[in-house]
C-alpha cells in the first residue's frame, strides 16, 4: 500500500474542491493507503470546532473527525489559521498545528502527492 | 531516502489570490524541514513561474506601504537568500511585455543566487527532474 500526501488549499465554503479532497482521502484510507493532509490558505478555516452543518453549505468538522478516527494524520498551517482569527484551543481536537515544513516533510515520505490548489 | 526534488509551478498572478504567494513561502520552508526528517534526508524545491504566474514579480513593490503586507518582491529575495532555485519563463515575460531587468535580485542582501529567466524548456526539465510537481 502507498503513502499519499494531500495538500488542501481551497476554502471549505465556496467550491467543492475541499469536499473532493476529503472524500478522496477517505477512499484512499479505506483501500489501505496511508494518508496525510495538510491544510493551508483558506482551507485552514475548516479546522475550527463547533461548525454548524447547514444543508446549503459544505461541512468540514464531521468529515475531519471521521478521517481522524480512520488514522489520517492532519495538520493545519498555524500562520494561515491564526491569521483567520482561529486560535489553537478553538480547533478540532486531533488536528495538528505546525509550520509549512510539515507539508514538505510529508511530501518527502510520500509515494504520491495531490496538491489541491485554492481559489 | 536522501534528497527529494520538487517543482513548485506558479501559474497565477501574485496578489490576485493567496496561493501564488503560498508557493513561495512553502518553498522557503525547505530550509527548516530537516528537523522533521531523518539524518541525510532533504527536500529541494525549484520555484517556477509560468503563464500568468510571471505577473507581479517586478522590483519596486510597495505592498507594505499600501496593504501592510510583505511584498512578493521581499519573499522572492528571501527565497534567494536561502539558495532556492527560482526560474521565470522567458517566453511568458515577453508575452506580457515585462523586461527581464525588472525582475528583482537580492544582491544587496548578500544572496549568491539570482532569479533566472529561462526558456520554458528549462522549466520543463526542472519539472521532469522532480519527484513531485505542485501547481499553485
Amino acid at each position: 500500500m502507498a503513502t499519499l500526501t494531500i495538500g488542501v488549499f481551497p476554502g471549505l465554503v465556496g467550491n467543492m474542491a475541499y469536499d473532493f479532497a476529503l472524500k478522496l482521502a477517505a477512499a484512499a484510507v479505506d483501500k489501505g493507503h496511508k494518508v496525510s493532509i495538510w491544510f493551508s490558505g483558506n482551507a485552514t478555516g475548516s479546522v475550527k470546532a463547533n461548525q454548524k452543518h447547514l444543508k446549503d453549505y459544505s461541512t468540514g468538522e464531521k468529515h475531519l473527525k471521521a478521517l481522524l478516527e480512520k488514522g489520517v494524520e492532519m495538520c493545519t498551517c498555524e500562520a494561515c489559521t491564526v491569521a483567520r482569527g482561529i486560535q489553537k484551543p478553538e480547533g478540532i481536537e486531533g488536528i495538528q498545528w505546525n509550520a509549512m515544513h510539515w507539508y514538505l516533510a510529508k511530501i518527502h515520505g510520500a509515494d504520491r502527492v495531490l496538491h489541491i490548489g485554492g481559489e | 531516502m536522501g534528497d527529494v526534488k520538487l517543482a513548485f509551478v506558479v501559474q497565477r498572478p501574485q496578489y490576485k489570490g493567496e496561493t501564488s504567494r503560498l508557493a513561495i513561502t512553502h518553498a522557503i520552508a525547505y530550509q527548516t524541514v530537516e528537523i522533521l526528517l531523518e539524518d541525510g534526508d532533504t527536500v529541494t524545491p525549484t520555484l517556477c513561474f509560468i503563464g500568468e504566474g510571471v505577473l507581479g514579480l517586478q522590483k519596486g513593490q510597495k505592498a507594505m506601504d499600501t496593504y501592510g503586507i510583505t511584498s512578493t518582491e521581499t519573499h522572492l529575495k528571501n527565497a534567494l537568500l536561502v539558495d532556492l532555485d527560482v526560474l521565470v519563463c522567458k517566453e511568458d515575460l515577453e508575452k506580457y511585455g515585462i523586461p527581464e531587468d525588472s525582475i528583482p535580485d537580492a544582491e544587496e542582501m548578500g544572496a549568491d543566487k539570482t532569479i533566472r529567466v529561462v526558456p520554458f524548456s528549462e522549466i520543463q526539465k526542472a519539472i521532469e527532474d522532480a519527484k513531485h510537481v505542485l501547481f499553485f
